[in-house]
């Protein structure tokens, strides 16, 4: 009884992450599937038809690519400008600041649903076809807050000293940016990055409301897909990128531990 | 990961004021994304409110008529879909509050060297995109599979009914499952922001306690609670504003009487074609949301937070 009192946390813990991993379970397994008809809700066989065959759900590879290259333009573009708000936010003071402030954290803080419907009723409004360069907008629009905080935070939390200890040593201002600041915010410059990517890369409804008929990411397929019938595939692309991030972090957290061992041996030496 | 638990509790990082003026740099550094927002996302929210004060239909085009009674028609028809949108968001943040909490606790002081394998299996899924992992949900909560068998042989099936969160002794395509998937989905919006503040917690405290002669709930409820406070304010206000817009799950999980808000938004603008109305509804569930969330962030005094 004690040990169950001491260990219940332990217990509740590990049962709400069995909930959190369970649907990538389902779909992992599924991906294995071979079902009798359009429906890939039950289990019959076991199969590699699917891996084997990624693209052979007409139109599932295309939309694939059209959304990694959504993803890629806008996690560019909204790093780009976000990361230069966060500068202007974390270290300048002027008028307006807070107002500023306000209008980053408002996009974050509207439903999906109604950002999506106001820039249709926009675009609606000046004639401007939907499409990819309408989809490209919107998620710019969603993504560049979040860049804009998490990169805010990182330059937030830089010791001022440093750049003063760099000038002392007769940096220029550019190259005291270049070799101490920028170094330094670089990861908070990445994490936005991937951050951006990641929302983009999954948004259904905002996308919905903006890419017109023709124009199908790949969160539009597996909505279509769902109405008409599941193919495996969309299983295969579920966890191809469930466990690549977990490989990509993994790799990551591999090196970085490599390399605090290196420098904790030249520290040694 | 970092990425996310910073957006997340990225407002209380910590402050450094910031030190310089610099004539016109921050100008230019703000220029593009300060112009991006007011274009796509001011003048929107200003051209939707303009919708929806207009009249017309799609083939003669719509006028702008200040047709206030649009409002009032709008609470008139949806006010169920509204309020059950309301009620299904505030359950399902309470959900992911009470099942994010002991696993962020968890994560933070118990979990030892798993403690970032855990928090990246945390963030995982949001890898895989979540409308397969909605309908991933389908195949579990089915009715012939070992989870609904496991809920009738214990007779929570009944218990369920009895609440009205179903309607009778399957799960999918009800109340609850609706509420389920919702709390699936938004539970690492919560979970991350209370870890973070969790993980900076001094667990001398919890001694500090004991020797006053605090048991285990006088500990929880007089010295960690209050101070997680933040971290659980912005993990509620994560898990609530997406979740009281979001339609998928009720589309995907739930059947005809579960429909949300914006199940009727999406359908009035992509289909009925009636912008009005739509319009309307997308500018009452916004208000809806600023203002409940104010009251909140207010009543938890942390406005500093924004």
């Amino acid at each position: 009884m004690a040990w169950l009192r001491r260990n219940l946390v332990v217990i509740v813990g590990l049962l709400v992450m069995a909930y959190i991993l369970m649907p990538n379970l389902v779909v992992t397994m599924f991906s294995f599937n071979k079902p009798n008809g359009r429906y890939n809700y039950e289990w019959t066989q076991f199969s590699l038809d699917a891996w084997l065959n990624p693209c052979a759900s007409a139109g599932l590879c295309e939309s694939l690519g059209l959304s990694l290259w959504v993803a890629v333009v806008s996690a560019l573009v909204s790093t780009v400008m976000g990361t230069m708000a966060a500068f202007a936010l974390g270290r300048y003071r002027f008028r307006g600041r807070a107002a500023t402030n306000l209008l980053v954290f408002f996009p974050m803080a509207t439903p999906e649903v109604v950002m999506g419907s106001s820039l249709l009723t926009l675009f609606i409004a000046m004639g401007i076809p939907s499409g990819q360069v309408t989809i490209l907008i919107a998620h710019i629009l969603f993504t560049v807050s979040f860049v804009v905080t998490t990169v805010k935070a990182r330059v937030a939390s830089l010791d001022p000293a440093l750049e003063q200890a760099a000038a002392d040593l007769y940096a220029t201002p550019s190259q005291a940016f270049w070799k101490v600041t920028f170094p330094l915010v670089a990861p908070g410059i990445a994490a936005g990055a991937l951050l951006a990517f990641a929302l983009s890369f999954d948004d259904y409804i905002v996308t919905n409301f903006n890419a017109g008929a023709t124009t199908v990411t790949f969160p539009m397929f597996v909505w279509g897909a769902a109405q008409r019938g599941t193919p495996v595939q969309i299983n295969v692309v579920g966890t191809v990128m469930f466990f690549g991030a977990l490989a990509i972090v993994g790799f990551g957290q591999l090196i970085g531990a490599r390399l605090r061992i290196g420098s904790r041996r030249k520290e040694a030496l | 990961m970092a990425a996310l638990t910073q957006a997340a509790v990225g407002a209380e990082a910590p402050v450094s004021r910031p030190r310089r003026r610099g004539g016109l740099v921050p100008l230019v550094l703000l220029a593009p994304a300060l112009l991006w927002l007011v274009v796509f996302f001011v003048v929107p929210t200003i051209s939707l409110a303009s919708q929806s004060l207009q009249t017309g239909d799609i083939d003669n085009g719509f006028m702008l008529t200040w047709n206030f009674a649009v409002y009032a028609e709008a609470m008139a028809r949806y006010w169920p879909q509204f309020l059950r949108s309301m009620v299904y968001a505030a359950s399902a943040t309470l959900g992911t509050l009470l099942l994010g909490y002991p696993l962020a606790w968890f994560i933070a002081h118990r979990s030892g060297r798993w403690k970032n394998v855990l928090l990246v299996l945390v963030v995982a899924p949001f890898f895989t995109n979540f409308l397969i992992r909605t309908l991933a949900w389908q195949i579990i909560l089915t009715d012939n599979g070992p989870v609904t068998g496991f809920f009738r042989a214990t007779g929570l099936t009944t218990v369920l009914q009895a609440m009205g969160l179903t309607d009778n002794d399957s799960l999918l395509g009800s109340q609850f499952a609706v509420i389920c998937g919702l709390v699936y989905n938004f539970l690492p919006f919560m979970v991350l922001p209370l870890y973070t503040i969790l993980e900076r917690l001094d667990v001398r405290l919890l001694d500090a306690a004991g020797d006053l002669y605090a048991n285990g709930w006088q500990t929880f409820w007089r010295v960690i609670w209050p101070l997680s406070l933040p971290g659980v304010v912005s993990g509620t206000l994560l898990t609530f504003i997406p979740a009281a817009g979001d339609y998928i799950n009720s589309r995907l999980l739930g059947n005809t009487q579960t429909v949300m808000i914006g199940q009727v938004i999406d359908a009035q603008f992509l289909r009925v074609l009636d912008y009005p109305i739509a319009a309307a509804l997308s500018f009452i569930l916004m208000a809806a949301i600023i203002v409940l969330v104010a009251g909140y962030v207010r009543a938890a005094g942390t406005e500093e937070l924004v």
